[in-house]
Parts: C-alpha cells; sequence; structure tokens
C-alpha cells in the first residue's frame, strides 16, 4: 500500500532525500533542543533497533521463545573489548572486531540453539534463560585463576570507533558546527540500524524467511515439506545472535566500559517486550518499540524535578513511577492491542476475532 | 495408466508403540502411475504407516524401497526430496500465511537461495523467486482455488483448504503423493470433485496413495487396494476382489455377521 501511495519515482526520491535530510539534522536539532543527553537516548535506541530486529527473527518470524537474548549482546560486547583495550594489551581495528564478534555470537547461537532443537514454548523459554544467565555469571567469575574478563569491575578504557586515525571519541568542528561524539556514533548506528532493517525486510520475504514462518506456523508440516526445520531453526538462532553481537561490539566501543551488570536478565526481558509491543514479526513495529522502550523510561526521569516543581516535594520517586508505568502499560497493552502497537498482517490476523471469517463465509456462499 | 513397476515397496514394516503394535510386518507395493488406496477400520495403522513412511517416525524393522532409494532412518525433509509428499488427516496448513505463501513454502525442498542470496537480493534470488511466485499461483489454479490465492489458509472453506494442502503437497514435485483421508467431511458434490481432480493428478503422472474411508470414492477411483486391521494387512488386490474378501467383511463387520 505504501508503494502505491509513492508510485511516482520521483516523489518517492523526494521523500526518501526529505526523510535523509531529516536523520542527518536530526542529532543537532535534538542537541538544540532537548540537549545532549537526548542524543545520547537516540544512541542508544539506534542498539537497542538492532538487538531487537535480531531477536524479531528468533522471536517473531520463527516463533521461538528466547529469555537469553542478551547473552549475545554480552558476547559481541566482550568480543570486541577484550580485543580493542589494555585488557591484553590489544588493539584491533573495528573493521575486524566487528564481524568477529557477530561471528562469535552467530556461533554462540548455534551453541544455543542445537540442544534446544526439540523444545518449543515455556521449556524453550527456561533454558534460554538459563542460558543468558551462565553467560553473565561466566563473564562476572573469569577473572580467576586466569584473569581474562576482569570480573564484575568489567573492563574499561575500551578502543573507540576510529575512521583511518580519527576516533570518534573526540570533538571535531566543521563550519560552524561542532560534532561531539555522540553525533558521531549517531551516524554510525543509523547506518548499521538501516542495515539491520533492510536485512530484516529481504529476509522476511525470501525462501528462508518462509521456512522460519512455516516452522512457527506448524513445525510437522514444515517438515513434510521438506523443510529441513533443524538447519533453519539454527539459522534463525545463529541471524539473531549475529544481530546482537554487532550491536554489543558497537555499545562497548560507545560505551567505553562494559561490566557484567550490563547483561541482566533484565536486559534480555526489556528488548523482547520491544519486540512484543512494538509488533511481532513486523520491522515496522519492532523500531517503534526499541525506540519507546528507549526513550520512555528516560522521559520519567523528568518525574521528580516536575513533583518538586509544581507540589513542592518528590512525592513518588522516579524510578518508583517507571515500573509502574510500565507495568500498567504492558497491562494495557495486552488488554487492547494483544499482537502489539503496530503488528504484521499475519499476526493482527492472527489475534482478530474471528467475525472477519464469517463474513468470508458470507461472501463465498 | 499403471505400467507395473513398483515405485514404493514396503517390506515387514512393523511400529510398536510401547506393547501396542501398531504395525506388523506390513509389505505392500505401489506401482507407478496407480492409484493405491489403504483401507481400514479405525485404528488399523493407516496412518501410522503414513507417518512411517514420511519420516515422522522410524520403524522397528522393515524398510521402504522407493525409487530405488531406502527410506527407513530418514529425516522428514530427505523423504519430501525423495519425491514423496503428504496430506494430513486433520489439515497441517500454516494458518496465517496466505494461500500462495503455503504453496511457496512448498517449493522449498526444489529450490536454492540462502540467506546471502536474500540479503543482497541476486539476480539469481530475484529470479527464483519469481518462478516460486509463478509456480505457486499455477498450482492454485490447478486444484482450482486461484481466486484465494491472497486469502489466509485458515480462512478458506474446509474443501478449499483441502485442495490447499494438495496443492502445497504437489509443489514440491512428488512422484508419490499420500493424502490421508482427502475426503473426510466432504459433501457429495465436494468428493467428487474431489476425485475428478485426484484422476487429473494421476493423469498427470503422479501416483497416488490414499487413505479413505469414503468406500465409493475409494472403489470409484483406486486401481488397487490393501486392507489394514489391527496392523495387519489382511487382504490387498483390486477393489472389486477385496470388497469380497471374507476377511475384509469379518474386519469391517465383526465375527458374528461373517
Amino acid at each position: 500500500m505504501n508503494r502505491r501511495a509513492f508510485s511516482s519515482p520521483r516523489l518517492r526520491w523526494l521523500a526518501y532525500l526529505a526523510i535523509a535530510a531529516l536523520m542527518l539534522a536530526l542529532p543537532f536539532a535534538v542537541d538544540a533542543f532537548l540537549g545532549r543527553a537526548w542524543v545520547r537516548i537516540i544512541d542508544v535506541a539506534l542498539l537497542f533497533i538492532m538487538l531487537a530486529l535480531g531477536l524479531n527473527i528468533v522471536v517473531g518470524y520463527a516463533g521461538l521463545l528466547d529469555l537469553g537474548y542478551i547473552a549475545f549482546f554480552a558476547v559481541g560486547a566482550y568480543s570486541y573489548a577484550l580485543l580493542a583495550s589494555p585488557q591484553f594489551g590489544i588493539h584491533g581495528s573495528f573493521l575486524l572486531l566487528l564481524p568477529l564478534g557477530a561471528l562469535v555470537a552467530g556461533v554462540f547461537g548455534i551453541l544455543l540453539g542445537a540442544p534446544t532443537l526439540r523444545l518449543r514454548g515455556d521449556y524453550l523459554a527456561i533454558v534460554t534463560l538459563g542460558f543468558g544467565e551462565i553467560i553473565r555469571i561466566f563473564l562476572n567469575n573469569l577473572n580467576r585463576p586466569v584473569n581474562i574478563t576482569n570480573g564484575p569491575q568489567g573492563i574499561t578504557l575500551i578502543d573507540p570507533l576510529q575512521f583511518g586515525g580519527m576516533a570518534l571519541s573526540k570533538s571535531y568542528a566543521v563550519g560552524g558546527l561542532t560534532i561531539a561524539p555522540v553525533h558521531s556514533y549517531y551516524f554510525v548506528f543509523l547506518a548499521c540500524a538501516l542495515l539491520a532493517i533492510i536485512i530484516s525486510l529481504r529476509l522476511e520475504d525470501s525462501r528462508i524467511g518462509r521456512a522460519w514462518v512455516a516452522i512457527r506456523e506448524d513445525e510437522i508440516a514444515a517438515s513434510a515439506m521438506g523443510i529441513n526445520t533443524r538447519n533453519i531453526k539454527l539459522l534463525a538462532f545463529a541471524m539473531g545472535a549475529t544481530f546482537g553481537g554487532i550491536s554489543g561490539g558497537l555499545f562497548a566501543s560507545f560505551q567505553g566500559f562494559i561490566s557484567p551488570e550490563s547483561f541482566t536478565l533484565l536486559d534480555s526481558v526489556m528488548v523482547l517486550c520491544m519486540v512484543v509491543l512494538g509488533g511481532m514479526g513486523n520491522v515496522g513495529g519492532v523500531v517503534l518499540g526499541a525506540i519507546l522502550l528507549t526513550a520512555l523510561p528516560e522521559a520519567l526521569r523528568y518525574a521528580g524535578p516536575l513533583q518538586q516543581a509544581w507540589l513542592g516535594a518528590v512525592y513518588i520517586d522516579p524510578s518508583d513511577l517507571r515500573m509502574l508505568l510500565f507495568g500498567l502499560a504492558l497491562v494495557l497493552m495486552m488488554l487492547f492491542r494483544p499482537a502489539g502497537l503496530w503488528p504484521s498482517s499475519t499476526r493482527r490476523r492472527e489475534f482478530a476475532v474471528e467475525d472477519e471469517t464469517a463474513g468470508e463465509e458470507r461472501a463465498n456462499a | 495408466m499403471p505400467d507395473h513397476a513398483p515405485l514404493l515397496c514396503a517390506t515387514g514394516i512393523t511400529k510398536h508403540f510401547g506393547g501396542l503394535a501398531a504395525l506388523s510386518e506390513v509389505s505392500l507395493e505401489v506401482r507407478r502411475g496407480e492409484i493405491f488406496g489403504l483401507i481400514g477400520p479405525n485404528g488399523a495403522g493407516k496412518t501410522t504407516l503414513f507417518n512411517v513412511l514420511t519420516g515422522l517416525y522410524q520403524p522397528d524393522r522393515g524398510d521402504f524401497i522407493f525409487n530405488g532409494a531406502r527410506l527407513a532412518g530418514l529425516k522428514p525433509h530427505h523423504v519430501a526430496a525423495y519425491g514423496i509428499a503428504r496430506t494430513f488427516q486433520n489439515i497441517r496448513l500454516f494458518g496465517n500465511m496466505s494461500a500462495l505463501e503455503n504453496v511457496m513454502v512448498g517449493r522449498h525442498v526444489r529450490t536454492r537461495s540462502g540467506v546471502l542470496g536474500a540479503i543482497l537480493r541476486t539476480a539469481a534470488t530475484r529470479s527464483e523467486e519469481a518462478a516460486i511466485v509463478r509456480r505457486a499461483y499455477e498450482l492454485l489454479d490447478y486444484v482450482g482455488i486461484v481466486q484465494h490465492a491472497g486469502g489466509l489458509a485458515r480462512h478458506l472453506s474446509y474443501g478449499d483448504q483441502r485442495r490447499l494442502e494438495i496443492a502445497r503437497a504437489l509443489a514440491t514435485e512428488p512422484l508419490l503423493l499420500a493424502l490421508d483421508e482427502p475426503a473426510a467431511g466432504m459433501n457429495a458434490t465436494e468428493t467428487n470433485e474431489l476425485k475428478r481432480l485426484l484422476e487429473k493428478i494421476r493423469g498427470d503422472g503422479v501416483t497416488l496413495l490414499l487413505i479413505e474411508h469414503d468406500v465409493k470414492l475409494v472403489m470409484g477411483l483406486c486401481d488397487r487396494v490393501a486392507v489394514l486391521d489391527y496392523g495387519r494387512k489382511i487382504a490387498e488386490g483390486a477393489p472389486a476382489a477385496v470388497r469380497r474378501d471374507p476377511a475384509v467383511i469379518e474386519a469391517y463387520l465383526g465375527g458374528s455377521l461373517a
């Protein structure tokens, strides 16, 4: 339907140009009006878009509930951090380390996938949850007897991304514009997020994507139609993990510091919420979910100062309010939009009331 | 018409579930180009035989020789690749995919595009994808439901769902199409249309293996039938002869009436 609206190629290019200009101006506009902290939040949102799109392959397309997804983010982050920091004195190039992190995470994806192939639903969720915890606890304890991960202290002074000697951790002045690290990372993350979106859309509309959905719909019928369900499921785990690994590496370079604390079960649940709230299986919905769930908690930080200003005292702690509203939002969503804010067309139909069927039967009669 | 060369040979197929012998020493031969009926009372082991044949279960003993290849021990997707496609007694479509997409999934086993091709949208992938769509439309047209191509599979009428399952199975380019009670729940008109469709499929060179309860359909359609009872084959031959077989009459009507 969108295609019809942009049927004229010239109009379509104009629209693309306008969106591109908007995207280019966004960090600077946000910086000017809302402050630099919000540019940083946008950066984080872009990272979460990549993460959520990766999880969407596993959960949304293939229908495999994964509660330990943040482990792949951790694997990617540590792969980058260990090979681009004073920890071992190695300072690899990110052009090498990001693909390496993706590869390592992908291998971990297969390692997790292989023993869980026979599991579905709740049981799969329990095992993947355990896997996520195992990775985090390993990272927490791999400082003795040989110090690899530096344990709970985490890894510091991680190298920033560098483009031909230009470290993104420094500010640059271009004309009258100051390009701070948050701005330059914005453009890198934006490019990666766009790539993740394109890859997701193309996979969805392909032989492999159809096989994933077929397995979600009916695994036995899928195998009887000649789909190698084992390989196709492992492929979903590996692809999802790859997305997580890349965003993990980007996260490590962006923060300059990582510790096991950043990769808890709650983070896995958060990414899953982005996928589910946004609209499982629909790329647009997942992107929307990632943006909303990154931005809303940040916006609620203002609740404290606002109470102080209007009511003279802070009655509800902002962090309590966050969890309260978050819970409320989840319940309301489940009640009123069970398929997500922006569901995929199939999921919407899945949750639709059956009167649609009745209508079609009348039409057939 | 059948040329008498066997396409599928089952020898001594045995399958136990716990202490229950679902199939014991079942042997039969399906010839190229024929319509072979598998009948028997409820619980006789017909569907179990289908499941063993298509790799969903592994037989305890026995083997299948299909088109010169041994099938026992193979996974379902291998069996599909060898050229056996099936439908299910309790229709198993991909309910939330469109009818067209269901048939497109059936092309999976005969196509090759992988992740890289999909991401890069190579010329080879695009032309393969176009061919998949074209073939899927052809098959929907072949079974007579092309007008529902865009509709969700689970919203189709019961008879159309059965047709869609056949189209999806045909998309895998089978040599043998195994149909598990295709006429179940159909009225007389629908059953007649189904019969014409199955004859058309056979006419196009696909051998049919058919589980069916509708005796009229079996008698009118099948070249040969085998009768299962309590997991054993009790008769095999032309429908008219099998119909008069005392063992068959006893299995269907019970000992007292035989």
